[in-house]
């Protein structure tokens, strides 16, 4: 039993930050159509200029707050300044692209940071927080901020005009145009709100997965799997996608151990884990198309 | 874009059948190491070919391919190693095998369009590394140590290297697979396809029974990757589940799209690209920190990826378009319309059928 | 990873082959492809890029090696041009950068390239064509086979023998041990199982628990949170730096207080041991052979003092922390005294016969006691390494160096 919680306990935590990276992912194939591959990468670029900021004085939330905003700003020169000349390039053009910028995130943090892991503190208290031996503070810290970030843009989104706007702009451009809103700088929010919350998500786990540049590589993947189960055009999806992965990667695990102490034979373990990741995907998107929170619309020809 | 005219593609032929024959009379230009890297710019490009049949011909976005040319590699390696089969039978036998394999993979992806299916085929190439090093499958895949092989040998005793036998033996190959496209796509069943990547739903109510051509053309074009790693097998001497992980089906995807999303030419440009780009981005690097006495350390990577935005930045339809693009603002004349060429511009190579939810 | 050549700890005492070598030819002057009067070209291949790009930093380091060589006057009078090429971990694009290296760059040798899959991809062909391929970065086994591979050569001392001092001293030590096992999925960790395993002998049930983990997985917690419900009282840590930190400090974060083994390639101070939380490793046993340069007892060391010097005039932009930058200048180092060896007889099977002819040869950095020996039939240059357990924030060494028979 005791291993049964941990394992849900590690797995939910693991799930917080594939929910976050999702929702990032999320965010911008919801306004822009595009799945921006280079999104862990730059989550990663985030968390070591908070790094930076924080080993020149800094404490943990300025830094964080401060490596944000800095992130928000570039996710908006990002678009405005790469994606926005290749507005009708072909998909897969755009996906190149992200490759490419990926590729450059991934060695500059390489060469300036250099490849060393590095520590990442946690600013959730070690006493005061989570069940000793099943959970600990960082971890349950992890998973209060991703609901609390959920909230925070479910609010924006809903109850602000500025988010209605940018709705507004990313289901239906043209006509969003004929109302005044500036869909391109929409567009460019929504990369720079992306980004944004990729920080987040590479800042807390950081403390978890230590620092180095290619932190965030395993966790995308990851991350794309909790979209495409949670539906790639739903947020909310994402995030629940996320958690369903990360404690069904754990539970496989478990389950695995389970069977081997039993039987005594080894059938399944973390050696398979990617590959139950795709049989689930597989599964799931075959089950519902449009993964277990997306809406299939059907085209009127 | 147009159609490769008849004539220069014939001199290509002769020109690549006579150039390395030169070997002994230009032993520095032709040299065995050349020969190999063409050998390796062939295998790319017959890998790039069969993505094209599945994305560019056929509107199905696959970022998995590695996931098929590790199967054609691996069934070759066993069979070589464990069966003792001869090299060129493994070709056959790994593009059944792959057919197989895509085809069964294009049964669940019926169901899913755009981005959905290009996410399910990157889990697949996710999953492949971790498949070859499965406990229970280590006595036939060599687990983690992976299988050495040895470079086809030169037949009948001709005199020829064996990079020079290795060249002919991927050429002709080559020719062979693009001719079969080729013929492919010039046929009812080639416009049966097209027709389904540009208007999917009009095609099923013409008649055409779209599933059975996507199972198919999913795999064929797994079949054509296959046979690619069936190659490469063969050429590298050595296959290891490191070799085949996510980045290949990425740098495939890069090659297709870089060479020509659409176009056959365009496969070979994108196989040609796909292995010159890791020597030109380390030339540049270098380049950069020697001649141009950058303070920086501008690695080998860094300048990929500024590479890559640059080429889409300036020809976003690929070097093909590029060039076509270039040839019509030259010419000026009237647009000639290529029939293997999507409807312009498409914004993605197929409508998503399901779409964002609200 | 540093895959070290295979080499056998037995400690028995069969006689070192002799070799009568000649050592340094004056008179004339002999030159293969890649070596002139004026220069020796060198290849190299490393992951600058990829999952492994954190092994970037030892050919960084090893081409500011050769340029402050350069900067002194080379070796006896050349220059040497050291041809670094990115393989990213690819075994095939291993492949085409030494074809490359070898046939259009026209080396006289290679040099430390790094990976077992990727020296295996290249082992044939660098044979059949003849060409040297020394000090090879890796841990596996293999390298030191004279006979069916004479142009091959490793450098340090190879994991499988690790695993198996591992295990003695454990089955020595440990009372009733239940041993549980962490493992990355890949050739570096089977080497050291499979060592470790063959120490263990007919104790190789007492082996409760085995899992894996693979360099995409965020986080191993859920691999350690299996290990400690085994209720193993052993943990055989064979993880890269990333992961046996995580791995250590989830064992303390769970309350697991095991028998820590690490393995050498993660037993850094700084990249570690530190990460982990000092708390969480006190009394891990560990193999080494080199000087850690965070370890604070080697700080006055002379090797030490002449290695730092040597970091921030020559290679200011490599940390003081790494260690894979006193590894890089350890090899560069034995390869600097080789090519001196050769004098002006530069071919490639005078450069073999060189790096085959070293006779307790003082490497810097390396433990007291350690040297470095090769003969013809010997291709293992490091065989010993000596035990260290973690106490406060440095390993302290213990024991006798563990000198293995030279085969």
């Amino acid at each position: 039993m005791e291993q049964f919680l941990q394992q849900l306990a590690s797995g939910l935590a693991n799930g917080a930050i594939y929910a976050c990276v999702a929702l990032a992912l999320v965010m911008i194939y919801v306004s822009t159509d595009h799945l921006n591959f280079a999104q862990g990468e730059m989550a990663m670029f985030s968390t070591y200029i908070s790094w930076q900021l924080m080993s020149w004085g800094l404490s943990f939330w300025t830094a964080f707050i401060a490596a944000v905003l800095i992130s928000f700003v570039l996710g908006v020169l990002i678009e405005r300044v790469i994606l926005r000349p290749l507005h009708n390039a072909p998909v897969l053009s755009v996906v190149v692209v992200f490759i490419g910028l990926l590729a450059i995130c991934n060695s500059m943090a390489g060469a300036i940071w250099s490849y060393l892991i590095k520590e990442y503190p946690s600013p959730f208290p070690k006493s005061s927080f989570g069940i000793a031996g099943v959970i600990g503070p960082h971890q349950l810290g992890v998973v209060l901020v991703t609901l609390i970030v959920l909230g925070l843009l479910f609010t924006f989104f809903r109850y602000t005009p500025l988010g209605l706007a940018m709705r507004a702009a990313a289901q239906n451009p043209s006509m969003a145009r004929l109302v005044g809103v500036r869909v391109d700088w929409m567009l460019a929010l929504g990369w720079g709100l992306a980004a944004a919350v990729g920080a987040v998500a590479g800042i807390m786990v950081a403390h978890i997965v230590y620092l180095d540049p290619n932190m965030m590589g395993g966790i995308l993947l990851y991350a794309f799997a909790s979209a495409l189960v949670g539906g790639i055009g739903n947020p909310g999806g994402a995030v629940i996608g996320g958690f369903i992965v990360g404690v069904l990667e754990n539970m496989v695990a478990f389950a695995g151990n389970q069977i081997e102490k039993a039987t005594g034979v080894y059938i399944i373990g973390n050696g398979e884990k990617l590959t139950v990741a795709l049989i689930i995907v597989i599964f799931v998107l075959t089950v519902k198309p449009a993964g277990l929170f997306g809406r299939v619309v059907v085209k009127r020809v | 874009m147009p159609r490769f005219p008849r004539k220069w593609l014939i001199v290509l032929i002769v020109l690549a059948v006579v150039i390395p024959l030169l070997r002994p009379v230009l032993p520095d230009t032709v040299s065995d190491y050349r020969l190999f890297l063409v050998s390796t710019m062939m295998i790319a490009a017959i890998a790039v070919l069969g993505l094209n049949l599945l994305t560019g011909f056929n509107g199905q976005i696959s970022l998995g391919h590695g996931a098929f040319y590790a199967v054609g590699a691996y069934t070759a390696a066993i069979l070589m190693d464990q069966a003792n089969m001869p090299y060129w039978a493994t070709l056959p036998a790994a593009a059944v095998v792959c057919f197989i394999v895509g085809y069964l993979f294009g049964l669940p992806a019926l169901k899913l369009e755009g981005h959905y299916l290009a996410l399910a085929t990157f889990a697949l190439a996710l999953a492949v590394p971790q498949i070859l090093k499965y406990k229970w499958l280590e006595g036939l895949t060599g687990g983690v140590q992976g299988i050495v092989l040895s470079k086809p040998e030169v037949p009948f005793g001709l005199p020829l290297t064996e990079d020079q036998w290795l060249y002919y033996y991927c050429f002709v190959v080559l020719v062979f697979l693009y001719w079969a496209a080729h013929n492919i796509l010039n046929s009812r069943s080639g416009r049966a396809m097209m027709a389904i990547r540009d208007y999917h739903i009009a095609a099923d109510t013409m008649g055409i029974d779209t599933a059975l051509y996507k199972t198919v053309t999913f795999g064929i074009s797994a079949a054509y990757t296959g046979i690619a790693g069936a190659l490469s097998a063969s050429a590298i001497a050595f296959v290891a589940p490191d070799s085949f992980n996510i980045f290949l089906s990425i740098k495939f995807l890069i090659g297709l799209v870089v060479g020509g999303i659409g176009s056959l030419t365009g496969s070979i440009v994108g196989g040609i690209f796909y292995v010159l780009v890791d020597n030109s981005a380390q030339a540049l690097s270098t380049f950069a920190k020697n001649d141009l006495g950058l303070q920086f350390d501008l690695s080998a990577y860094t300048v990929f990826g500024i590479l890559l935005i640059v080429l889409m930045f300036l020809m976003p339809t690929g070097i093909v378009g590029g060039i076509y693009a270039l040839w019509r603002s030259l010419h000026r004349g009237p647009a000639i319309v290529d029939p293997h060429a999507a409807p312009a511009p498409a914004k993605s190579a197929s409508q998503p059928a399901t779409e964002r939810s609200h | 990873m540093k895959k070290t050549n295979r080499r056998t700890f037995v400690a028995g005492a069969s006689a070192a082959a002799l070799l009568t070598g000649k050592g340094v030819a004056f008179a004339q002057k002999k030159y293969d492809d890649g070596a002139s009067d004026t220069e020796i070209k060198i290849g190299h291949t490393n992951p600058y890029s990829g999952p492994a790009s954190s092994y970037g930093v030892i050919g960084k380091t090893i081409a500011n090696y050769w340029k402050s060589v350069n900067e002194a006057g080379g070796v006896n009078g050349r220059k040497i041009n050291f041809i670094s090429l990115d393989d990213g971990y690819n075994p095939s694009k291993t492949v085409e950068c030494v074809r490359q290296l070898v046939e259009q760059d026209k080396v006289l040798c290679t040099f430390n390239t790094l990976g077992t899959p990727c020296n295996t991809a290249i082992h044939k062909y660098m044979n059949q064509k003849k060409v040297p391929m020394l000090f090879v970065a890796t841990g596996a086994s293999k390298w030191g086979n004279p006979k069916e591979f004479p142009w091959t050569m490793g450098y340090q001392p190879d994991y499988h023998t690790e695993g198996v001092i591992y295990a003695k001293h454990l089955l020595a030590n440990v009372k009733d041990p239940k041993i549980a096992v962490l493992m990355q999925n890949d050739d570096y960790g089977k080497d050291y199982w499979n060592g470790f395993k063959e120490g263990l002998g007919k104790d190789a049930d007492k082996v409760v628990k085995h899992v894996t983990y693979e360099t995409t997985d965020p986080t191993v917690e859920s691999q350690v949170i299996q290990l400690k419900d085994s209720g193993a009282n052993v943990f055989f840590n064979i993880a890269i730096p990333k992961f046996a930190a995580q791995a250590m400090r989830k064992a303390g974060d769970l309350g697991w207080k095991p028998t820590i083994y690490l393995n050498n390639v993660s037993s850094s101070v700084a990249n570690t041991m530190k990460p982990s939380g000092f708390e969480n490793v006190q009394g891990v046993l560990t193999a080494q052979y080199l000087m850690d340069p965070t370890d604070k007892q080697w700080a006055d060391h002379p090797d030490m003092k002449a290695w730092v010097a040597w970091m921030k005039k020559s290679n200011p932009g490599g940390s003081l922390d790494d260690a894979s930058n006193v590894f890089a200048y350890s090899v560069s180092f034995l390869m600097h005294k080789t090519l001196e060896k050769c004098g002006d007889n530069l071919t490639r099977e005078n450069l073999m016969r060189q790096a085959a002819n070293h006779q307790k040869l003082k490497v810097p950095l390396c433990l007291p006691g350690i040297t470095v020996s090769t003969s013809p039939t010997d291709y293992y240059p490091i065989q010993a390494v000596q035990l260290a357990r973690f106490k406060g924030e440095t390993w302290e060494l213990f024991g006798d160096v563990m000198h293995a028979e030279s085969s």
